[in-house]
């Protein structure tokens, strides 16, 4: 019944919000909260989720992403992609202005992309190994040649990933020792003012900014408030006016939301398309046997498991990509809707033997440690997995031994969640190829080798061909389905909350950490 | 001569006492799993074996353990806290601009409970066995049992959701200029909840510890020779019975007194007070050693300090205690 009425709401809300289309109003403060807080603004030599959420009002990318994932302007007004898929050519918007008044050209765009990002980050890196060249033949042109067609790379220009850094301020400098880190410079519709750490960091609207008349907000507060239960306390008192999914844990979202003049969305997360997962150690036997696995994917039921723990937010999932990734197909994927007796059945097929007690293994089971709905979602795993004769042992650890044990296969089961990253060429493919594991920091933990995959994901990011892509992603999608090489738990829904007389706050496919220009206030 | 004799032996105690310190530190926190260069690789959104050993050679973690254990301590012996890994800045900055909040927060706090606990825990031995014994004891004994945390949220509740006398959290009112006056009130009223969140903990067992002490001092044989010899009930009270009664408050406000610096994680966190508590928190969670270690290490020369402050005060409150080590 509270789900209907929430849904019923979130309906209500969008029919609401279409109907009150006014002219937006000039002006305002807006207080969010940054959790935790970062440990820099600059955008382009950290991407952690709050820089990313601060930074992106003060950086900017050369294009934005629509929630379809399609390509927007940005810093970039137009670019064309040739024939071959090779050539990328970018045409600079006009007139942009660093904060320092400096004019923005495209030799910031080569700087940024052949020198500075490549050695702050490691997936541009990665990235731009595939580029033959980065070149501007003018000062509002860039192009970028490919040494072999990559299906992803639109993706590497928002924002986060493809920050645009001043190269008059950074260029032959060591650019984690720059000065300007402490006060960042980009093109942004807001400058950075000021931050009093461990309270509070505070930007200023920027009134050079490329596009007259934004951004309609004078300042924007991100508080920072360490405890859950005060930023819930915060909000409730109206000093801050949005909660991020993840500010105060999903059981509270519904709580908050039935204030009024407060709405919820659960929107804004298509880019990151967050995926819940449970990793599953398959050097470690008996997870290296399939019928346990299954077992194990049949004893999870992952509505139940959602409303109970997570909120009611997020959408159950049985293989690599969720609704949101492009190229999701349905029906190539396993269904692994909850059946106890099937699950009990595959346990006793398995080969194993089973004690005294019917306990046919124990296991390790390691929370992902990041909170309190972390730790119930182990518990319910836990009473799933005594059900199918597997007992588990709980082990704590925080977040550096978490990261330590996972990457060095130190585990059995730990539950985890992954960002896929807007295209499966870019975020799905970590998981499953065989070449991203064993090196302490991969994300194939697992340990999954199929060279069939291998060559399945290679050609998937190698060519544009919208059918072609369609054909080999439904095919990975159909056989790391059956294979289970991890358990997928669920969609993940981050929910934000946010008081109504807020205007165009999630608007794009990155959210929240879009740059916030056109957002805007209602006064009451 | 004995003044100075025992004045250099302290400082010798206290820095063997700090370089124990210092070594135990860096051993304990290097005993835990997790990966420092993992951590900060991770902070800065990057997963490429090569970014790993270049941050691991940035701050030397790629050198053997003692190697690193001698270099530090080469470094702080000349005072240098190295920089922090996860906000790349010297550690001694970031200590700076948090241990004002800190020790505004803790002070006050220290402050109210002891005058407030030493004068009502005197005033129930006073009137020990009637009512006014009666109710200070209770909330002493409950302020004693309840969890910092759930005072501070309950704190909250009262009197900033529900009366909306009081802010919630944070150290002032964001944005808006004030007058220098409307600053420190400003802050004044910030301080409030949490400073008596704190202070309630302390101040009951102050009070637990002064009424004890004032009732064993006050049959003792002096007192009741000076109440023989007629003398005035207040200077006995004064000159007899309080002053030898506060030599355990003083070793128990020395040791709290050290507690200055780190005591505060809870209270910081719940009211979101800019403070070195939290400061120390995050640095554990994100295994950020060089920011930890210093506070570590500050926080033990404060209550080293303390303890030497408190052998000078025992020597006030009572001159038989001689200066021996």
């Amino acid at each position: 019944m509270r789900k209907a009425s929430l849904l019923l709401a979130l309906m209500l809300a969008g029919v609401s919000g279409a109907a009150l289309a006014q002219e937006p109003e000039r002006g305002g403060t807006l207080n969010m909260v940054v959790q935790p807080e970062p440990p820099t603004v600059m955008l382009g030599l950290n991407k952690l989720g709050p820089v990313s959420f601060v930074g992106s009002k003060i950086y900017e990318g050369l294009i934005n992403l629509a929630p379809d994932m399609k390509p927007l302007p940005g810093l970039a007004e137009s670019w064309e992609i040739s024939e071959d898929g090779l050539t990328y050519t970018f045409h600079l918007r006009q007139g942009v202005k660093w904060h320092d008044g400096e004019p923005f050209t495209s030799r910031d765009v080569v700087y940024s992309f052949s020198t500075f990002l490549p050695e702050a980050f490691a997936r541009t890196r990665s990235v731009m190994a595939r580029t033959e060249s980065i070149t501007a033949p003018d000062d509002q042109t860039v192009v970028f040649k490919l040494k072999a067609p990559y299906a992803a790379f639109m993706m590497i220009f928002e924002v986060s990933g493809g920050t645009i850094v001043p190269a008059h301020i950074y260029e032959g400098t060591n650019i984690r020792e720059n000065p300007a880190n402490e006060k960042p410079i980009g093109t942004g519709p807001f400058q950075f003012k000021e931050w009093a750490k461990g309270r509070y960091i505070q930007l200023v609207r920027n009134d050079d900014y490329w596009n007259k008349g934004l951004p309609h907000l004078d300042e924007i507060y991100f508080h920072v408030i360490p405890d859950a239960n005060s930023r819930a306390i915060a909000f409730e008192q109206g000093q801050v006016d949005v909660l991020r999914g993840g500010d105060v844990e999903n059981f509270e979202v519904r709580r908050l939301a039935e204030a009024p003049g407060v709405e919820v969305s659960e929107a804004g997360w298509e880019f990151f398309d967050p995926l819940a997962i449970i990793n599953i150690n398959l050097k470690a036997p008996p997870l290296d046997n399939l019928k346990v696995r299954q077992a194990i994917s049949y004893a999870i039921d992952r509505q139940f498991m959602i409303d109970a723990v997570f909120g009611g937010f997020g959408k159950p999932a049985y293989g690599p990509m969720t609704e949101r990734t492009p190229f999701y197909d349905a029906a190539a994927l396993t269904d692994y809707s909850f059946d106890m007796e099937k699950a009990k059945t595959l346990m006793a097929e398995s080969g194993l033997k089973p004690d005294a007690n019917g306990v046919y293994a124990t296991l390790d089971l390691m929370p992902l440690p990041y909170g309190e709905t972390w730790q119930r979602q182990s518990e319910y795993l836990r009473q799933q997995l005594t059900e199918i004769g597997i007992a588990t042992n709980v082990v704590s650890v925080d977040v550096p031994g978490w990261q330590e044990r996972t990457t060095t296969g130190k585990f059995h089961i730990t539950t985890n969640f992954i960002y896929l990253l807007g295209d499966p060429a870019m975020g799905v493919s970590q998981t499953y190829v065989s070449d991203n594991q064993n090196r302490g920091t991969a994300t194939n933990v697992d340990g999954y080798v199929n060279p069939e995959i291998d060559k399945l994901f290679a050609e998937g990011a190698a060519t544009n061909d919208p059918a072609v892509r369609q054909k080999v992603y439904s095919e990975i999608q159909k056989v790391i389905s059956a294979d289970l090489p991890v358990i997928w738990s669920h969609q993940m829904s981050m929910p934000t909350v946010y008081r109504s007389k807020l205007n165009n706050l999630i608007t794009t496919g990155l959210g929240l950490n879009s740059n916030f220009a056109d957002v805007w206030i209602a006064k009451d | 001569m004995a003044q100075i004799r025992f004045l250099l032996l302290r400082l010798m105690k206290a820095v063997f006492v700090l370089l124990a310190v210092t070594i135990f530190s860096f051993a304990l926190i290097r005993a835990a799993p997790g990966d420092p260069a993992m951590i900060i690789a991770g902070d800065q959104g990057a997963v490429d074996a090569a970014f790993l050993e270049e941050v691991r050679a940035r701050y030397g973690l790629d050198r053997p353990v003692y190697e690193q254990l001698a270099l530090y301590v080469g470094q702080v012996a000349r005072l240098d806290f190295g920089t922090s890994y996860r906000f790349d800045r010297p550690v001694i900055d970031l200590i700076a601009e948090r241990l004002p909040a800190t020790l505004l927060l803790t002070m006050s706090a220290f402050g109210i409970a002891v005058a407030a606990g030493v004068g009502l825990g005197a005033f129930a031995a006073r009137h020990v066995g009637k009512w006014q014994d009666a109710v200070i004891t209770v909330f002493a004994l409950l302020f004693f049992a309840l969890p910092l945390f759930w005072v501070g949220l309950m704190g909250i509740l009262v009197f900033s959701v529900w009366l909306g006398w009081l802010p919630a959290f944070g150290m002032s009112t964001v944005g808006g200029a004030m007058s220098p006056l409307g600053q420190a009130l400003d802050i004044a009223r910030h301080l409030v909840l949490p400073t008596t969140t704190l202070a309630l903990v302390y101040l009951a067992t102050y009070t637990r510890m002064t009424r004890a002490s004032v009732l064993e001092v006050m049959d003792l044989d002096f007192v009741r020779t000076a109440r023989a010899k007629g003398l005035p009930a207040g200077r006995i009270w004064r000159r007899h019975i309080l002053k030898n009664a506060m030599l355990p408050i003083i070793t128990l406000a020395s040791l709290q007194a050290g507690h200055l610096v780190g005591g505060a994680v809870l209270t910081e966190t719940v009211f979101a007070w800019p403070g070195i508590g939290r400061l120390a928190f995050d640095a554990l969670l994100q295994r950020d050693y060089n920011l930890l270690l210093a506070i570590f290490i500050i926080a033990s020369a404060l209550v080293v300090f303390f303890n030497f402050i408190a052998d000078i005060l025992y020597g006030l409150a009572d001159p038989r205690i001689e200066v021996t080590t």
